[in-house]
């Protein structure tokens, strides 16, 4: 599907490494009003073909606007940033032509079926009228839209609407797909299955930026993680690399009686390597050595004669490093 | 294809859209469309006896043409409405992320919108005709008055196209749509400006709708006293061709800027 692509030395860069399908690098954005949105202040990103990379961070942080300039909705104020191999400040349509967004609302018809949206944007596609409606039908089945396809949209869940949104970015299928807080605003059983439907792009190889501000999203669905804050990358890498920078695993501890929480934390002074936390009857012991650590609590336990309600070993959460690292307040 | 070409065929996938959106909501069009007949009728009948027309001819010689200018004053809203909801759901950044023609957006929201307004004029003019209002100059110079009109909803495109764009979100079209009536009544769309007190009536005369209404109102050959008072009344068919031109002039050039630098 590259074989139309001439000219331009940064496509030819790219046609030779194929693996870096977005990158940006020192990118910056200053809204005049300032409260419009969140401005960029040296963003760099590097999205490696067929992965899906989590844009990370809070309100505010700049996630949409970082995904509005890749996909040259937006213009950058200086920096350089490419998708798939076309500077997005020179070669906006051909950058156009390879991408697909879905934005931070369901952006469809509400007064069409869900058939006539998608007709009408692959006829926007230029795919014709018959390829258009093939088209159409292929992408609601994959969608399970088979059956409300006739229903105006208005009718549609938010999690039926979104899945249409994500179809209709795949009518051409994009070689990135920009996906804007997918399932903000969804009830659980929505965001199941909008966490479904993308799923199953990758496993069609196509690339995915995603924004989100769930934690527990960016877990479940990226391949790799870039953490936003003040328009800027602060961390980046695979969840289980992000998790490791904090260092340590922990010791939970579930005690019967809040009394016990003195002697336990003398219990831990031995196996601790960092600031252990208590929340009532809930202790948790940042530990180096796992299994070390546990038999010694285990024992030190028993000699005590303290019968915890529960005692588990965790990996950090993201959200702890995700506070660790924007040095948010718990 | 050429990029016009393109251009043309997105546009008309653009329209057809508005086109489902007449049929999928029947209820909703007929009312936009019977909207303007209900203002004839509720001039006309309820206020029209009190009305002081010229050599006892009925009132609706002078308001039919006023209401077909009204209407076109009208026709603001729904573009702005149309395309502030696009703005604020998405659709309107969709289209901008897509490979199509960007013209085609504003293309195909204009042809939608003079088809709309065409068939508002068709069902007014049976309406008019249905309550005595007649012609009196041959059917090329009514085409000629109905052409102004539509080049008068042509010019208030842009400037809905614009507004559109400009507000922050579908609430503030409220105001807009408040601020659409003193236009309206502030204009010989219901009576000759020439029985306004004086300063008024210059006010009134200068704004477009006045030209659109007194000059459609020369070409059907129906009364309008002011045609003789002033400058402006006797020259209201260049009048009506001025005015839409200069706000196209303006609002086209404004609707495209921010088209393209639309930052939500």
């Amino acid at each position: 599907m590259y074989g139309t692509v001439y000219g331009s030395t940064l496509n030819e860069r790219w046609e030779v490494t194929k693996q870096q399908v977005i990158e940006a690098a020192n990118v910056r954005k200053n809204y005049r009003g300032g409260t419009e949105g969140a401005g960029l202040n040296g963003f760099d990103l590097e999205v490696t073909a067929g992965t899906v990379t989590g844009l990370l961070g809070p309100n505010g942080a700049g996630k949409t606007t970082a995904v509005r300039i890749l996909s040259t909705l937006l213009k950058l104020d200086s920096g350089t940033a490419s998708v798939a191999g076309y500077d997005v400040s020179r070669q906006g349509a051909e950058v156009r032509r390879r991408i697909g967004l879905v934005g931070q609302y369901a952006a469809i018809d509400e007064v069409l079926t869900g058939r006539q949206n998608l007709v009408m944007f692959g006829r926007l596609n230029h795919l014709g009228h018959t390829k258009s409606v093939r088209r159409a039908d292929e992408l609601l089945e994959r969608f399970s839209l088979t059956a409300a396809a006739g229903q105006s949209v208005g009718k549609y869940s938010g999690g039926m609407r979104r899945r249409l949104d994500l179809a209709a970015s795949l009518i051409v299928a994009p070689t990135v797909l920009f996906v804007d807080e997918p399932t903000t605003g969804l009830d659980p059983a929505g965001r199941l299955e909008v966490w479904t439907a993308i799923r199953q792009l990758v496993d069609n190889g196509t690339t995915v930026l995603l924004t989100t501000q769930y934690l527990e999203e960016a877990d479940q669905l990226a391949n790799r993680i870039s953490m936003l804050k003040d328009g800027k990358v602060v961390a980046e890498g695979t969840p289980d690399a992000l998790k490791a920078q904090l260092g340590s695993d922990w010791l939970d501890l579930v005690l019967v009686d809040p009394a016990e929480v003195t002697q336990v934390l003398g219990l831990a002074e031995p196996i601790t390597n960092g600031e252990i936390k208590v929340e009532g009857n809930r202790v948790s012991i940042p530990v180096k050595d796992r299994t070390r650590a546990l038999t010694i609590m285990a024992n030190s336990l028993h000699e005590a004669r303290i019968e915890p309600e529960d005692i588990t070993l965790r990996r950090p959460t993201l959200d702890e490093v995700f506070l660790h690292l924007t040095g948010a307040s718990a | 294809m050429t990029a016009l070409g393109w251009a043309i065929a997105d546009g008309w996938t653009i329209t057809r859209r508005a086109l489902t959106h007449w049929r999928m909501q029947p209820g909703l069009m007929l009312f936009a469309w019977f909207f303007p007949v209900l203002m004839l009728l509720i001039f006309g009948s309820l206020l029209g006896g009190a009305m002081e027309t010229p050599e006892g001819s009925s009132y609706y010689e002078l308001l039919v043409p006023g209401i077909f200018a009204l209407t076109m004053l009208f026709g603001l809203e729904g573009t702005m409405t149309a395309v502030t909801q696009d703005k604020d759901k998405g659709v309107t950044d969709r289209f901008r992320s897509l490979p199509m023609s960007s013209a085609a957006v504003v293309l195909g929201r204009c042809m939608a919108d003079m088809l709309d307004t065409i068939v508002a004029l068709a069902v007014l003019t049976g309406a008019g005709l249905a309550l005595g209002w007649r012609w009196h100059d041959g059917l090329p110079s009514a085409l000629a008055a109905f052409g102004l009109l539509l080049l008068l909803r042509f010019a208030l495109l842009w400037v809905g196209i614009f507004i559109g764009l400009s507000v922050k979100n579908a609430q503030s079209i409220t105001a807009v749509q408040v601020l659409v009536w003193p236009v309206g009544f502030l204009s010989s769309a219901f009576v000759a400006t020439s029985t306004m007190p004086a300063w008024l009536g210059t006010i009134a005369q200068w704004n477009p709708l006045s030209a659109a209404a007194t000059a459609s109102r020369t070409l059907f050959g129906n009364p309008d006293p002011s045609t003789t008072a002033t400058w402006i009344g006797s020259h209201s068919v260049l009048m009506a061709i001025i005015a839409p031109l200069v706000l196209t002039a303006i609002f086209l050039p404004l609707s495209a800027y921010r088209y393209r630098t639309l930052s939500h």
